[in-house]
């Protein structure tokens, strides 16, 4: 198997992009990567996109999208497991180049979320929980991760302080992300007394609707390393699945989708939990953070509240968690999200992540988390320094 | 969405009859049904009919309500696990949703669960209702 690179990264605007088409979104990020990167052409395009059926009512995107970008004829195809579409794109686009069979591949994610109201918005995310047996019952998204929370509490003594503070952190993490859809902090008590969405879960445990694109350029070490600009090298990724219906698994309390993930990224890049410096997790809600902490071997299940209510993950901590700002702060584009959390840990590790939220600690190894509906699946890589 | 009446047909031996698959080799059961056990790979199995009564073992309340569900909201979802360790995933009625706690018990009541707009499929299946109700 080749090493495989990340040489170029690219953003579209990321919020309430009123003005921008999904297809507008897709093609300023495809450009900014194929400009950071300086690649004069690209063998491939893997596009992740969760539903763009039900909320633009457009499918065949990944052709529509390469034509919009000015590359008719290129082979694109497009990936998707719900909320973890941006992050399967990068494992096929990884795939592909460390298999020799291509050079140079972009991996992208786009979703335009704004274009339905919060009614159709709502049950589109919702296709990620399971129609005939979840959502047939009223299922919504905030819904199945407050049910975990509550299991969580009642096991582990997990508390509405432990929940705060990771949106506290996260939000106070994007004040300084320049891309970040809400740059505002808040505090312990701003999360706390915020409407109830679904018990525990206040709006400000909950990550927004956001539209946004995200590209970033995947190729050989050869090209990484002819094209003269900063890259970091992809040493482990891993997939996991599971049983998408709550009710289903063993525990509530752990997400073994991403257990699965996180260990065969580990197996493949010969490190452990202990190697990886910091890591931009999945916190659709504040309790996934706290969830994926324990199930990716950080902490031991229950231990990892208090660890972030001491301010071990903060930007200063041991183990800094989403240091853009995560979901939560910065937006969650369904299908980009799973490549933003790439181009944070490429931009940590080659000291180009922007304002006081560069790591001071000089990071060797950075890790991403992507998950799919409640955990039904899991995408996980491990990226290092050149 | 509009669900085709085929598929809500399809759908009457759970909703309607608690039906679920009791795997042969492992002697578990899954609800609905599968045509494969999940953890053991067999196909052979027997149709069973689940219990009706359980204790839940987490739940929410929600608050902020999709349309199709606003006349209803507040309202309470639970997993329930029920008397043969079967989870089950469904909506509570006939209780106030701020006394719903862990380890309450309930029984499963035949109901409609929901309404496709003024003129469409109605659906029904199983609400959990508190056991002492």
């Amino acid at each position: 198997m080749r090493t495989v690179c990340i040489v170029g990264v690219g953003l579209s605007n990321w919020g309430e992009v009123w003005k921008e088409s999904f297809r507008d979104l897709h093609t300023s990020a495809a450009l900014k990567a194929i400009e950071s990167a300086g690649v004069d052409h690209l063998d491939s395009l893997y596009v992740g996109c969760m539903s763009g059926g039900l909320f633009v009512g457009q499918e065949h995107l990944a052709s529509l999208l390469t034509d919009y970008m000015g590359m008719r004829g290129l082979p694109a195809t497009r990936v998707e497991s719900a909320c973890a579409s941006g992050g399967m794109a990068i494992r096929s686009a990884f795939i592909e180049v460390a298999s020799g069979i291509s050079d140079i591949v972009m991996a992208s994610g786009v979703e335009k979320m704004t274009d339905v109201d919060g009614d159709e918005a709502t049950y589109a995310l919702a296709t990620a929980a399971d129609q005939e047996f979840e959502v047939f019952h009223g299922a919504t998204f905030p819904g199945l991760y407050a049910m975990m929370a509550h299991a969580h509490m009642a096991k582990y003594g997990t508390t509405r302080d432990m929940l705060s503070k990771v949106s506290v952190k996260n939000h106070n993490n994007g004040s300084m992300n320049p891309d970040a859809q809400y740059p505002f902090k808040v505090s312990m008590e701003q999360v706390a007394k915020s409407v109830m969405v679904a018990d525990p879960l206040h709006i400000l445990d909950c990550s927004p609707i956001t539209d946004g694109a995200a590209a970033v350029i995947v190729c050989s070490e050869d090209v990484a390393k002819s094209l003269g600009k900063p890259y970091v090298k992809i040493i482990g990724s891993g997939i996991g699945t599971d049983t998408i219906q709550l009710a289903q698994r063993e525990d509530i309390t752990t997400i073994k989708a991403a257990t699965l993930a996180a260990n065969a990224a580990f197996k493949m890049s010969g490190k452990t939990i202990d190697d990886i410096d910091f890591c931009e997790v999945h916190d659709c809600f504040t309790i996934a953070e706290i969830i994926i902490a324990e199930s990716i071997g950080k902490y031991a299940p229950g231990a990892a509240g208090p660890a972030i209510l001491n301010g071990e993950t903060t930007l200063e901590g041991s183990f800094p968690i989403n240091t853009s700002g995560g979901l939560k702060s910065k937006g969650h584009p369904v299908g980009a999200t799973g490549v933003a959390q790439v181009i944070e840990v490429y931009k940590q590790l080659t000291g180009q992540a922007e304002g006081e939220r560069q790591l001071k600690s000089s990071p060797k190894i950075g890790m991403t988390q992507n998950m799919g509906g409640s955990g039904g699946s899991s995408v996980v890589h491990i990226m290092e320094v050149a | 969405m509009t669900m085709f009446s085929s598929r809500n047909w399809r759908e009457y031996p759970h909703r309607y009859r608690r039906e679920a698959s009791k795997f042969t080799k492992s002697g578990k059961t899954y609800y609905p049904k599968r045509l494969v056990d999940p953890e053991t790979g067999d196909t052979a199995q027997e149709t069973v009919v689940l219990p009706d009564e359980g204790k839940i073992v987490t739940f929410t309340v929600i608050r902020i309500a999709p349309k199709q569900w606003g006349e209803l909201s507040p309202y309470a979802l639970a997993i329930v696990e029920l008397t043969d360790g079967t989870k089950v995933f469904g909506q509570l009625a006939d209780c106030n949703v701020d006394e719903v706690k862990i380890g309450m018990e309930v029984r499963l009541e035949f109901r409609r669960v929901q309404t496709e707009s003024h003129h469409g499929v109605l659906s029904y299946g199983h609400k959990f209702v508190p056991k002492w109700f």
